[in-house]
C-alpha cells in the first residue's frame, strides 16, 4: 500500500528523518512510536506532501508521490489527521464536514454563478458524504452543535469524519487519542478498528503504549529520526534498543 | 431575527434603499448614499479575499483605483463608450489582479500583507508619476457619467442613484451564491486552516488566486462606477488610507459575512457625515466608538447576531433532540 525507501529529510544542519524505510501493508494498523522529537510528525508530514524529502522514494500504490504536493496526495486517497484539530471552532460540527468531500467534486466559479446542475448534484454528494462519516463514527446526535461546544474526543471524532470524507485508502493518525481520558481512548481505538474493518489502512503516532500495544499490528520505533526497531507489539515490548530510547540505558543493561 | 438574518432582512435593506430617495431631504445625500453603495462594491469585494479566504490585501484600494483610472482614461483620452469602459475597468482591474496574485499568493499571512502594502504603494506612484498616460497630479477632469442604454437614461442623480443600487445587488448576489456555495466553503476552509484544507485536497493556490482575482474584479467595477460618479480622478485613490476605510466597513460590519460590508459601510458613512461638523475632531469622536465596538463586537455587527442566532439554533436542536429522546424512552418504558 505504500512504501518508504530510505527517506530523508534534513532542516539546515537538524536531520529530522534519517535513511528511514518502511512499508504499510493494506487492511493493516501500523503504530509509530518514539519519544518526543523523534521525527514522527515529520515523518507524516513527508508522507502527505506537506514537506518535500531531502532523498528517499515514497511509493503509494505503486506509483511514485514523492514530489506530488499535498493536495495531490489528498486526491490520490492518503488522508491525514492533525494532533490540533484545526476545525473551524464557529461552525456546526455538519458544516465542518461539508468540505471534506470538496476534492471529489470539480464545480468551479461558473458552475456557482449558473447554479448549474453540477454543482447542486455535488452539493449533495459533500451533505451525504458529512451524514455517512457522522454516522460512522457516532456523532449524528451533535451534527448542529458549534465545534466550540463539543468535547476533545467529540473533536477526534470529527477530524476522524472529515479525513474520512475525503474516501482515503490509508489515514494517518497524529495522536489520535492526545488528551483524551481512559477510557473515550477506548471508544477511539474501538473507532479505529472498525475503521480497518472497513477497508481502511491506519498508520497511528501516539504515545498511549496501552493503546497501541493493544491495537497495532506492527510497530516501528524512531529515535533522532533513526528507525531503530520494528516489529510486532510483543517484539517491541522486549527490544533492548527501544528499552534503552525510552528509559535510559541503565534500565536496559538492568 | 432569523427572518431578519435572512431573505427578510435582504429584502428590507432592499425596500429602505428603493424608498431612501423620497425621504432623503437632498440631492446631496442621495449623491452620498450612492457613492456609499460604490463602497459596498469594493468592500465586499475585499471581504471575499480578506473576510471568506483570510488574506489580508492592503492594495485593495489600488486595484480600485485601477478600475477608475480605466474608465476615466478610456473615455476621455481615447474616446470609448462609457459602458464599454466600464466593463473593461472590472476586467483590467482583474488581469492586474490576477499577476499580482499569483507573485504575492505565494506568502503567507503578514508576508502577504505587507507584499500588497507595497503593491498599493506602487500602484499610487504609478498613477502619480506616469503622467503621459496617467495626468500625474493633475487627475483626469471630465469624465462623462453613465451614458444611456436605449430608452434608459442616467442624466438625473436619482436614475445614477438607481444604477449604482441594482449593480451593489447584482454584486451582493454573486457574492451570495459564492460564499454560500461548495467555492465558498472551499475558500473558508483555506481561511481557517491552509494546513487542514491542503490535507482535504485542496489546492490553496489555484482557489486564492480565484478568489484574489474575483476581489479585484469587483474593485475594479467599483472603481468604474466611482469615476462614472465623482466625474474626477487622482492618484489619492489608491492611497491605503482608502484601503484601512474599507477594512474599517467589513470590521464594523463583520468580516465574512455577506451583509457586513453593507452594513458597516452605511453606519461609517453617515456616522462621519453628521460627524462633519466637528471637522478635524471628529475621529477624536469616531476614534474611541470603534474601540468600543472591537472590544464589544469583535466580529462586527452581522458577525456577533450571526453568532448568537447559530448558538440559539444549536440549543434549540439540542433541546429537541432531548425532547424526542426522552419522549422515545417513555414510549418505552410504557410499552
Amino acid at each position: 500500500m505504500l512504501k518508504i525507501e530510505n527517506m530523508t529529510k534534513r532542516f539546515g544542519g537538524l536531520t529530522a528523518v534519517n535513511n528511514v524505510s518502511a512499508e504499510f501493508e493494506q487492511g493493516k494498523i501500523s503504530a509509530i512510536i518514539g519519544p518526543n522529537g523523534a521525527g514522527k510528525t515529520t515523518f507524516f508530514n513527508l508522507v502527505a506532501g506537506t514537506h518535500k524529502p531531502t532523498s528517499g522514494r515514497i511509493l503509494f500504490k505503486g506509483t511514485d508521490i514523492t514530489n506530488l504536493s499535498a493536495d495531490q496526495i489528498a486526491r490520490l486517497g492518503v488522508a491525514r489527521t492533525f494532533q490540533t484539530t484545526h476545525l473551524f471552532e464557529q461552525a456546526s460540527v455538519f458544516d465542518n464536514l461539508i468540505v471534506g468531500h470538496r476534492l471529489r467534486t470539480r464545480s468551479g466559479f461558473w458552475d456557482v454563478v449558473f447554479n448549474s446542475r453540477r454543482l447542486r448534484e455535488e452539493e449533495r454528494a459533500c451533505r451525504e458524504k458529512a451524514e455517512e462519516v457522522l454516522e460512522f463514527v457516532g456523532l449524528s446526535h451533535i451534527a448542529h452543535r458549534m465545534i466550540a461546544d463539543i468535547s476533545q474526543e467529540e473533536r477526534k471524532r470529527v477530524a476522524f469524519a472529515l479525513a474520512m470524507a475525503t474516501e482515503p485508502s490509508i489515514v494517518l493518525l497524529d495522536e489520535p487519542a492526545g488528551g483524551v481520558n481512559p477510557e473515550e481512548t477506548v471508544g477511539l481505538a474501538e473507532l479505529i478498528k472498525k475503521m480497518v474493518k472497513h477497508g481502511l489502512t491506519v498508520c497511528l503516532i501516539e504515545h498511549k503504549m496501552d493503546m497501541i500495544m493493544n491495537l497495532a499490528d506492527t510497530i516501528m520505533v524512531l529515535d533522532h529520526g533513526e528507525k531503530i526497531a520494528e516489529g510486532t507489539p510483543a517484539e517491541i515490548r522486549s527490544n533492548p534498543k527501544v528499552i534503552e530510547a525510552y528509559l535510559g540505558s541503565e534500565h536496559a543493561a538492568a | 431575527m432569523k427572518f431578519l438574518l435572512g431573505k427578510g432582512g435582504a429584502l428590507l435593506c432592499l425596500v429602505l434603499a428603493i424608498l431612501f430617495p423620497l425621504v432623503a431631504s437632498n440631492e446631496y445625500h442621495i449623491y452620498l448614499m450612492s457613492l456609499a453603495f460604490i463602497w459596498v462594491i469594493a468592500t465586499a469585494g475585499l471581504n471575499l479575499i480578506t473576510g471568506y479566504t483570510g488574506q489580508l490585501n492592503l492594495a485593495h484600494a489600488g486595484f480600485v483605483a485601477i478600475g477608475a483610472y480605466t474608465l476615466g482614461l478610456l473615455t476621455v483620452d481615447y474616446g470609448f463608450n462609457f459602458w464599454l469602459a466600464f466593463l473593461l475597468s472590472g476586467l483590467v482591474s482583474g488581469l492586474i489582479g490576477l499577476l499580482v496574485g499569483i507573485v504575492s499568493l505565494r506568502l503567507k499571512e503578514h508576508y502577504f500583507a505587507i507584499f500588497t502594502l507595497c503593491v498599493g504603494f506602487i500602484i499610487w506612484q504609478l498613477l502619480e508619476k506616469w503622467e503621459g498616460l496617467t495626468h500625474g497630479v493633475h487627475g483626469v477632469i471630465g469624465i462623462p457619467g453613465p451614458g444611456a442604454i436605449g430608452p434608459l437614461s442616467f442624466e438625473s442623480g436619482l436614475a445614477q442613484y438607481y444604477l449604482v443600487l441594482a449593480l451593489m445587488v447584482l454584486a451582493l448576489w454573486l457574492m451570495h451564491r459564492v460564499v454560500t456555495s461548495l467555492l465558498g466553503r472551499t475558500f473558508i476552509a483555506i481561511r481557517n486552516s491552509e494546513e487542514l484544507a491542503e490535507a482535504l485536497g485542496i489546492n490553496l493556490m489555484r482557489n486564492k488566486i480565484l478568489a484574489f482575482v474575483l476581489s479585484t474584479v469587483m474593485a475594479g467595477f467599483a472603481g468604474g462606477l466611482y469615476a462614472g460618479s465623482v466625474r474626477f480622478l487622482d492618484p489619492n485613490l489608491s492611497s491605503v488610507t482608502h484601503t484601512f476605510d474599507m477594512i474599517t466597513y467589513a470590521l464594523v460590519g463583520g468580516l465574512g459575512t455577506l451583509f457586513g460590508p453593507v452594513i458597516g459601510t452605511l453606519i461609517v458613512t453617515w456616522v462621519s457625515q453628521y460627524l462633519q461638523f466637528l471637522q478635524d475632531y471628529r475621529m477624536i469622536v469616531f476614534g474611541p466608538l470603534l474601540v468600543l465596538l472591537v472590544i464589544f463586537f469583535p466580529r462586527g455587527i452581522m458577525g456577533h447576531m450571526q453568532q448568537r442566532l447559530a448558538q440559539r439554533a444549536a440549543q434549540q436542536a439540542e433541546a429537541a433532540r432531548r425532547g424526542s429522546a426522552n419522549a422515545a424512552q417513555e414510549a418505552e418504558t410504557n410499552a
